[in-house]
């Protein structure tokens, strides 16, 4: 239903308290921000940061006076990692609760089950996730690093630092299917070569049988794009069974979570990964953005790649607004389009005409203590991968998923 | 007999007249209509549970079927018609192959409950792992975990851009249902039906009595799951999406908790059981203060405990008890019979 | 060579881990002819019980081996007090009831511990066979698999207790007429088997970390592997664990997990349909 409405209350009275808002809303009043996330369930761990940043950056924006003169409404329904319940919300977002602007959606399969409903109902609709890439669709922002942004990146320095024969264990659903392929091209076209691949459900939780199988195909490195709470357990078995310091690990999810404060220290080290975010980046901005995250909260321990993303997606959103003028769609969409960007936490963040994806920067990583270590920084990386096979300006009315061909 | 169904079918059209029209004052049409196709996978279990004495713990299966069916043919034939029809179908089909190999192997209560647990677990699985791009029927993703969205919801039959959605949904659910009940009632009044009662009663004597017990068993399995599909295909025209999830474990109980919530052996104890716990379940969903689970397990383990019989029988008992319009034998008969599923014949 | 000495030790251990998820289930179904469907979630309190013991600095393995058995044997105790004594001889009827107290102990899980995925870091490393790394964990599974089954054997085969319980068993009312209790012999039954589900959770909690719906991947396969075993105890547990153990590996090995979990799945819808009594209903009859 969810208006998690002893959140909503806490947090309108410490508002209201504050002096910040006028305690009463009417109807019309302000601006309808719709949120829709796994806060509970085995996806809570991405979902429950993502909702505390919505809500910060909101806070935030009403807080210097809201936009166009109107305080911001959080409306927001927990999916319980129930990909069926997104669909509900969806339309109740939508069509019930007629919000201004959806936020939201967590694996690729939960944006794919609301993607159309948005668009339907004509409700702008920001996905604030790294995801498979391919989403052309005028109606979407999508501020997530993609394959050629990540993946990219990734690979051939984790191939520099282990081997050319690799090995891929994905999650089943389509962000590990589309992941997958991308790697091996990436594998593949950097000279290497994948000696195998599994998918695995998000459900399975016993890798003894494939750290076996893994072995047997004797690969120099593994890159595991395992998604969820069980999946987490194939990074303990692995080092469980002492094959960490034997075969190389990469992994374009691990640590979106904050898996790396979750594993120990035996079992988390030397994995490499690549991100817009850590939130060991020693800039100002993110010092700052700590900051602000731990008065709001306590501490700021909860912050990750995806919790950042939802942040300033909205701020993204909000200075599209103000641009425009308006929270209409047609305007906001145009604003969008005019080559915006944002300073966030995680460096500048500029929306892609072409495609509405976003050029950003990517840190490539190593586990290391608990902490993502920044090996690397690529600067303002493209998401060409999309761009190559979508362009929203050519052809405004496109809807589809590029998937990529090998 | 056909007189007292006669008078059975009027007063039931009346009631869920009235009932159909009075109901989205309270609750919205959107709501109501997943109560709806609950109340419908429940009787689908009341039928073959609270009449056959068939324990299935797996009803879930064919109500997921029955949605995916639907769905991969809509895309494919892109107008709903016929795709409601194979939902009720393939069901069906696929029961009668399970059925007649668990009762013509004359497996025993228990057994019967593994096997269709674990049929629905594999499916569950196979699904779940159908996420490839080789797992294709016709111009169907299968999808594994991501479900299939964005297929052709129901239109008005040859016409497939006046879709039948929001309140006309709800009036086509609510419809649906009736149409079932009738059928429901026809089939338990018949001789098919009493004989299914005698089986359940005792199977010996009825197979001793020349009956093809194992037949008849097949078939009323059979039928009870060509009704879970058409709840299915109803269900995946108000979610516009299916998941895996349908074919969970969770689904199978809920359905089970459903029937025994609201009584077995009656027709209408199952829906309004599962009309009841779903609305409770929706409005829990709004708190965070207690988890849901605890309050749908506290229900369960209260019921077997307590209300073994479920609310429609222990109200009609009550008020036989009050008003005495009925005999006496009825209750005691009734609790003779709690002891393994339940029973009141149907009257 | 290596390969084959990997392959049989994940066999054996996959053979193990059904027997240990299956025994508490096996303990209370055999003698008390109640199926549990709570055991996963005995299993899960187990879990937890081991890892709230080690985050108190208790030595892993009396969390798991001492601590994570009496506690859940001590719910289970609570449990049959209030619940499954009064359900005695209704054997859908004790389904239903301890459904619902799976569903109440996923909740107050829910609620106490939260939904996130938790778990400590197995207690034995990794050695190599050969050119391989193998989990040495799972050799402490296929160990406390293999004294679970002896210790059982032991105690319902050779001492005096067994035999009170095996005479229970067969028949409640003689016992009773020679002056045992069947009620506190059936108590003591489900604290047993409460025991043996917290034991089995507690050990396998390090390898697949643990949320509170962590039972629900467990109770399917222990249910199958229990019916399929048939009537005797041990012998029932042993050849179906068996059975299962080495189809779902060999399909995982050379298929998927996927095809595995599904293989045993086909496996025991086969089994059931030519053997409707288990196993042990048609061959092995009379053993414990």
């Amino acid at each position: 239903m969810i208006v998690n409405r002893r959140q909503l209350l806490a947090g309108t009275s410490a508002l209201a308290a504050a002096g910040l808002v006028r305690p009463a809303f009417a109807a019309g009043d302000t601006i309808k921000v719709g949120s829709i996330l796994d806060t509970s369930g085995i996806f809570d761990a991405y979902g429950k940061p993502m909702d505390m940043a919505l809500r910060l950056a909101v806070k935030e924006i009403n807080a210097a006076g809201g936009l166009l003169g109107k305080q911001l409404e959080v409306i927001a329904y927990d999916t319980q990692s129930d990909m069926a319940l997104y669909t509900q919300y969806g339309q109740q977002l939508t069509r019930q609760d007629k919000v201004d602007v959806v936020h939201g959606g967590i694996l690729s399969a939960s944006r794919e089950a609301i993607r159309q409903t948005m668009r339907k109902t004509r409700t702008p609709y920001f996905y604030n996730v790294l995801y498979e890439g391919g989403v052309c669709d005028r109606n979407i922002f999508i501020n997530g690093v993609t394959p050629a942004q990540q993946v990219e990146a990734l690979v051939p320095y984790a191939m520099g630092k282990s081997g050319k024969k690799v090995y891929i264990l994905a999650a089943d659903y389509n962000y590990g299917q589309i992941t997958a392929r991308w790697i091996q091209k990436i594998v593949t076209d950097n000279g290497g070569e994948i000696v195998g691949m599994d998918f695995f459900p998000l459900d399975v939780a016993d890798f003894g049988a494939t750290i076996a199988k893994v072995q047997t195909a004797a690969p120099d490195l593994v890159i595991a794009p395992l998604v969820g709470g069980a999946h987490l357990s194939f990074f303990r078995q692995w080092a469980a069974a002492g094959m960490k310091d034997k075969i190389a690990l990469a992994s374009t999810t691990l640590g979106v979570g904050n898996e790396h404060k979750v594993l120990t220290a035996e079992e988390g080290d030397g994995i490499m990964v690549a991100y817009n975010y850590s939130q060991d980046l020693e800039t100002p901005a993110n010092a700052d953005f700590k900051g602000r995250w731990a008065e709001e909260y306590g501490d700021a321990n909860a912050i990750h790649e995806i919790a950042v993303s939802n942040y300033q997606g909205v701020h993204t959103w909000a200075e599209a607004v103000r641009k425009a003028g308006t929270t209409e769609r047609g305007a906001l969409i145009e604003a969008m389009e005019s080559g915006i960007a944002i300073d966030g936490p995680s460096g500048r963040i500029a929306v892609d005409p072409k495609t509405h994806h976003a050029v950003l920067d990517v840190h490539i990583m190593e586990f290391e203590n608990q902490k993502m270590k920044v090996i690397e920084t690529l600067t303002q990386r493209q998401p060409i991968d999309t761009q190559s096979v979508c362009d929203l300006r050519a052809n405004p009315d496109d809807n589809t998923q590029y998937e990529i061909q090998i | 007999m056909q007189n007292q169904f006669g008078r059975d079918a009027f007063a039931l059209l009346v009631t869920a007249g009235v009932l159909v029209w009075i109901a989205p004052l309270v609750i919205s049409t959107y709501t109501l209509t997943v109560l709806i196709v609950y109340g419908m996978l429940a009787l689908s279990l009341g039928l073959i549970w609270g009449y056959g004495g068939i324990l299935c713990f797996g009803q879930a299966a064919f109500f997921g079927l029955g949605a995916y069916t639907y769905a991969i043919a809509a895309i494919n034939i892109g107008e709903s018609t016929l795709p409601m029809l194979l939902a009720i179908i393939v069901p069906f089909i696929f029961a009668m192959m399970l059925g007649a190999m668990m009762f013509y192997g004359r497996l025993g209560d228990v057994y019967v409950g593994v096997i269709t647990l674990v049929v629905t677990l594999i499916l569950y699985r196979f699904i779940n792992s159908t996420a490839g791009p080789q797992f294709v029927l016709g111009k169907a993703r299968l999808g594994g975990f991501n479900g299939i969205p964005g297929f052709q919801t129901l239109n008005v039959p040859g016409n497939p851009d006046s879709y039948i959605w929001g309140d006309g949904l709800y009036y086509f659910a609510a419809a649906a249902l009736v149409v079932v009940l009738l059928l429901v009632s026809w089939l338990l009044a018949s001789p098919f039906g009493r004989i299914a009662v005698g089986i359940r009663e005792n199977e010996t004597r009825m197979s001793l009595m020349g009956y093809d017990v194992a037949a008849r068993k097949t078939l009323l399995f059979a039928l009870g799951a060509a009704i879970a599909g058409l709840a299915g295909a109803l269900f995946a025209n108000w979610a516009e999406i299916v998941t895996p999830s349908l074919f969970s474990l969770g689904q199978s109980a809920e359905i089970i908790i459903w029937c025994i919530a609201g009584g077995l052996g009656t027709r209408f104890g199952p829906i309004i059981g599962a009309a009841a716990l779903a609305y409770l379940k929706f409005l829990l969903g709004q708190q965070t203060l207690v988890d849901n689970t605890v309050i749908m397990g506290l229900i369960l383990v209260l019921f077997v405990l307590f209300l073994p019989k479920g609310i429609v029988p222990a109200v009609v008992s009550g008020w036989t008890t009050l008003f005495g319009r009925r005999g006496a034998g009825k209750a005691t008969a009734l609790r003779r019979n709690r002891a393994g599923r339940g029973a009141v014949s149907h009257g | 060579m290596d390969l084959f000495a990997v392959i049989l030790v994940e066999i054996l251990y996959s053979i193990a881990s059904l027997i240990l998820i299956s025994a508490g289930l096996a303990v209370v179904f055999g003698m008390m002819k109640v199926i549990n469907l709570a055991h996963g979630e005995f299993m899960m309190l187990g879990g937890y019980a081991t890892i709230v013991a080690v985050n108190q600095g208790v030595n892993v393995f009396i969390a798991m081996l001492v601590i994570a058995p009496i506690t859940v044997g001590l719910i289970g105790l609570v449990v049959e007090r209030l619940v499954i004594r009064h359900l005695y001889g209704r054997l859908v009827d004790t389904m239903l009831a301890t459904w619902g107290i799976s569903l109440l102990f996923i909740g107050l899980a829910t609620m106490i511990f939260g939904n996130t995925t938790t778990g400590i870091s197995t207690p034995i490393s990794g050695f190599s066979v050969g050119t391989y790394q193998i989990n040495g964990y799972n050799f402490f599974i296929i160990l406390v698999a293999m004294v679970l089954v002896l210790g059982l054997y032991i105690v319902l085969k050779l001492t005096r207790l067994g035999l009170i319980a095996r005479g229970a068993m067969q028949r409640a009312d003689m016992a009773a007429a020679l002056g045992y209790s069947p009620s506190r012999i059936y108590m003591a039954t489900f604290f047993c088997g409460a025991a043996l589900s917290g034991l089995a959770g507690a050990v396998l909690a390090p390898l697949v970390g643990l949320v509170p719906t962590s039972g629900g991947a467990y109770i399917a396969k222990a249910f199958i592997t229990v019916i399929a075993g048939g009537p005797s105890l041990i012998a029932g547990l042993a050849s179906s664990a068996g059975l299962f153990g080495v189809t779902s590996q060999v399909f995982a090995f050379s298929i998927s997990p996927m095809a595995g979990e599904i293989a045993l799945l086909v496996a025991a819808v086969v089994l059931l349909r030519l053997m409707p009594q288990g196993i042990t209903g048609r061959f092995f009859k009379g053993k414990v």
